[in-house]
Order: C-alpha cells, then structure tokens, then sequence
C-alpha cells in the first residue's frame, strides 16, 4: 500500500518547531521529576512491591494446622527437580521415628540448595504430601555457598504453618454437586 | 629566566587541570541526574562512603544527589583489569587514549576564566592567535579517535572510528569558518581582547546569531554528542571505538570526551557570551578588587555550567543523525551557510566605514 507524507512545509524543514516542542517536552518532564516528586522509581530496599499470590519464591517445607510436619520422605521432589537441588537422605529401617501421630516416615536430613533452585514449582505439584511449597522469598542471600544450603530445620523454620491447598477433596465436592458427573463418586 | 611567571603558571596549570577534571566527573554526574529527571525516575542516589551517614543532615542530601558517585567511578576505574587484546599494535593501542585526551586539556590554556587576581592574569597563556590555536588543537583530536579505531584490531572498532574521524573533520570547516565573523568585527584573535570588546559592545551573540548557531551545532558534531553521536552509538549496540578498551584507557576516552564538552563550553561562553562579564553592577571592567576577581571567576563557572546542561538536556531530548544526513548537513548546508555569513558581515561592515 501506498503511505501518502504529505510535504514538510518551510518551518517543518527548519525543524524549529520540532526543536521547541523537544524543549518544552523534556522540560516538562524535568521540572515534574525534580520539584514535583512524581519519578516513576520505586526505591527498593525502601519501598517494596506487593507479592502476587501463586508467586513461586523460594522453597520451604510447611507444618499443617496442628503443627506437625507433613513431608514423609518419599524423594518424589529429588527425582523430579530439574537442576537436581533437593537431596534427601531416607531414614532407613534402623532410622528416627517420626514425630507426628498420621505418618511413620520422616527424612533423615533434607536439603535444597538455593543456588541450584530455579524456582520452577515442580516438587510442589508433585508432592503427594502438600509438604513443600513455594513461598514468597525473592530474595536470598549469603556470604558463602555453603550457607545457601538451606537445611531440614531452616526450611521448616522458614516454612511456617500452611493448610495445603487439597486439590482432590474441593474437586471431589465440586464433582458432588454437580448433577451430571461421568465417574461414580 | 622569570621565575615568577614561571611558578605562577604552574600553580594556575595545576588548578584549572584540578578544576577541569572535577568538572568532569561532576559532569558525568550530571549528565546521569538530569537524564535520569528528564526520563521520570531518580538517578544515581545512594553511592556514600562509610562514614556520611553519621553526618547529620548534610550526609543524606548529599547523599541522595549522589554527591559521591564519581568516586565510586573512579574507584572503579582504577580496580578494574586493564587487559590488552592479542594482535593488536601495542604502541598505537597504549597512545590512543592519550591523544584523545590531551587536545582537549590543551584547549583550555588559552581560555580567560577570569579577569584578574591581584596582579595574576586569570588565564594561562594570552597568546594573540588565541583561537587560531584552539582550532590548531582541536583538530588533533581527531587523531586520537583515528588510531583507537585503527588499533583495536577489530571490524566494528574500525568502522566506527573511521565514521567518527570523517564527522569530525567535515564539521571542523564549519566551525572554523563561522568564527570568521567575529575576529572581522572584533578585529584581534586574542581571546581576552574579544572579551574586551564584548564588555564595550555588547554581548557578539546579538552580533552575529548566525555564528553562533553554526558554532553551536558543530561543537555538538565536534565532541561527538548527540544528536551527532552516531559513531558512538549504532555501534553502542556492538562498541564503537572504544571497545576494546578496558578500565583506565575507556576511562580516558570518556574523560576526553567530556572535558572536549567543557572545552566547547568554555569557548562559547568566552565568543559569544562574554566570557567572565556581566552588562550590571561594574562587572564589565577588569576585577579591581580581589572580590571582583572572585566574582568573575564564578560568573565564567556558571554560563560554562549552564552551558553543560544544554549539552546535557539536547542529548536526550532530539534523535540522532543518520549518518548521511549527518554529512549532508556539514558539507551542504553548513559550509555554505558559513561562507554566506563571512561574506554578509563584511558586506555590513564595509558598508558601515
């Protein structure tokens, strides 16, 4: 197609016009930022943004609501992290006995090396047990790298209390109160 | 051997080098806070050495301006590897940077940046071809880029050196050329005398606006800003130049850059603006008194600054050149418009005798 410019006329060609209309832009724009305090820059350390929710920060693992630790040491998170971050040490036959009533198993040591973690989120969808999830930690630092690996007690630590979010048991009521479901419930 | 003419030029080369090169990372400054207002957000704010933030007010402002930025520049500077590549010609590669600052602290030995102290004339060397001079140094400038590009052995160095150089000299002629005028009204190529007669006379702006534009514009072209700077910046994408170059040569380069800014500046404001007087208050007359000399000092500190600003405030404020554009308008449009301008004042004068 066939953009019809239309010729600049005298004073566009000087550019004149367009210079002025550069000055009083930038202008504008300067005695705004200087005097009237409206910058578009948000000071961090001072001023944080609002972490939406389902934000994939960094990895912790949780206590239910009665406080009792959740993850039973299945190693599903270890075999599916993609960089290999998770290990796990199984408790073993002659292992520690678990400190809750509803399970038999904990792990003997558990470990997330921050700095291998990409935050993907995959040992949350996997784990059986709502035991990990992805909290809202950006921000992670430490003065070696040994101290970015983030230990049992320091995850569950960091993990504080988080119900799970029990997807099977809200699509189960969900199926229930529908009239026409395809499987048997 | 006059000694004391000796020992006073020291001290003065020494303090306008010192003041010059403080400009100059000031500058930087600058540039990075007013670009940083123009775009609506905050420049640099929080680079402080340890001990300001128990001073009490003061620290904070100072602070927050990013009054301490440029030492940490420099700090970087000086701590950051200095490597040289493989294959290139060590000598041209260690000598560019230093030709690419020299001519540009060269240039402000000539220029009054005050009228006088005492009995100490304010200006380090009053030569009678004063601007004869500038323009003699200036042009070695484009040496220094020549042999940057030419000396980091690489494609896109070498092409954006060779743009630079090509810019440079074509914009030369004009600026040489629209300083014509002036010396024919003022008669004399001494730049304290010029100022002279601008303190009598009136500021030459108003004599000869038509210089001054053509000056303007090729002292943007000149020192390689925008919106000239297309040597620098298509290749910004990829270096330009200055690619090859690590912590203390970049450093020069940028330096240079800068202080050719403050050069530019400075011959403006003493041409065309008057230099270190003001039309009120007995401003006019060589300092009498050491208040006076003080004063001139600072009235030359602040039309340079104000200057430096519009230098600052035009580069991000217009869209660069296309490089053809660019040479067009130096060659087509500039050196005519200059030659028309010599011819037209004279006209004017030889008709006014």
């Amino acid at each position: 197609m066939i953009v019809n410019r239309k010729p600049l006329t005298f004073w566009e060609r000087l550019y004149l016009p367009a210079i002025v209309g550069g000055f009083k832009v930038t202008a504008r724009h300067l005695f705004r930022s200087l005097f009237g305090g409206k910058t578009v820059t948000m000071e961090y350390p001072e001023q944080k943004w609002a972490v939406p929710p389902d934000y994939r920060g960094a990895p912790y693992l949780v206590r239910d609501q009665g406080g009792n630790t959740k993850c039973v040491s299945c190693q599903l998170c270890e075999f599916v992290c993609p960089p290999k971050a998770i290990k796990i040490i199984p408790p073993g036959p002659a292992g520690p006995m678990a400190d809750r009533p509803n399970a038999e198993k904990i792990p003997l040591e558990f470990e997330i090396n921050m700095l291998r973690c990409i935050f993907c989120g995959y040992c949350q969808e996997v784990c059986p047990e709502e035991a990990i999830f992805l909290l809202k930690d950006y921000s992670l630092t430490g003065l070696t790298r040994g101290e970015m690996i983030y230990n049992k007690e320091k995850l569950l630590a960091l993990g504080g209390e988080h119900g799970g979010i029990q997807k099977w048991k809200h699509k189960l009521q969900e199926a229930k109160t529908q009239e026409d479901f395809p499987v048997k419930v | 051997m006059n000694w004391k003419f000796i020992i006073f030029s020291v001290v003065k080369i020494a303090i306008v080098i010192g003041v010059v090169q403080g400009m100059v990372a000031y500058a930087v400054l600058a540039e990075r806070k007013i670009s940083a207002w123009i775009q609506d957000r905050v420049g640099p704010n929080r680079a402080a050495p340890p001990f300001v933030q128990y001073i009490p007010v003061v620290g904070t402002f100072l602070t927050r301006i990013g009054f301490f930025q440029p030492l940490a520049d420099g700090l970087k500077f000086m701590l950051k590897e200095d490597f040289t590549p493989a294959g290139v010609r060590k000598v041209y590669f260690w000598l560019a940077p230093a030709i690419a600052i020299i001519p540009a602290m060269l240039v402000v030995a000539v220029i009054p940046f005050g009228s006088q102290l005492g009995h100490q004339q304010m200006v380090i060397s009053d030569l009678n071809v004063g601007i004869l001079y500038t323009f003699g140094i200036v042009s070695l400038g484009v040496y220094g880029i020549v042999l940057a590009g030419y000396a980091a052995n690489s494609k896109y160095p070498f092409l954006g050196g060779i743009r630079s150089s090509a810019q440079m000299i074509s914009y030369e002629i004009s600026m040489g050329m629209s300083v014509i005028p002036v010396l024919l009204i003022v008669g004399s190529l001494n730049l304290s005398q010029i100022i002279g007669w601008q303190a009598q006379h009136g500021w030459l702006v108003l004599y000869s606006p038509v210089s001054f534009f053509i000056f303007l514009i090729a002292s943007f072209a000149e020192t390689n800003r925008l919106p000239f700077d297309f040597p620098e910046a298509e290749q910004e994408l990829v270096g330009g130049y200055h690619t090859e170059y690590s912590s203390m040569k970049f450093a020069l380069f940028f330096l240079g850059e800068y202080s050719n800014m403050i050069a530019s500046a400075a011959m403006m404001v003493t041409l065309f603006f008057g230099g270190w007087t003001l039309p009120l208050w007995g401003l006019n007359h060589p300092a009498a008194t050491l208040v006076a000399g003080i004063a001139h000092i600072l009235i030359f500190l602040v039309k340079m600054l104000l200057f430096m600003v519009v230098f600052i405030w035009v580069r991000w404020m217009w869209p660069r050149f296309r490089y053809d554009q660019l040479m067009d308008l130096g060659w087509r449009r500039f050196v005519p418009l200059a030659l028309a301008n010599i011819l037209v004042t004279a006209i004017i004068l030889w008709m006014r005798s």
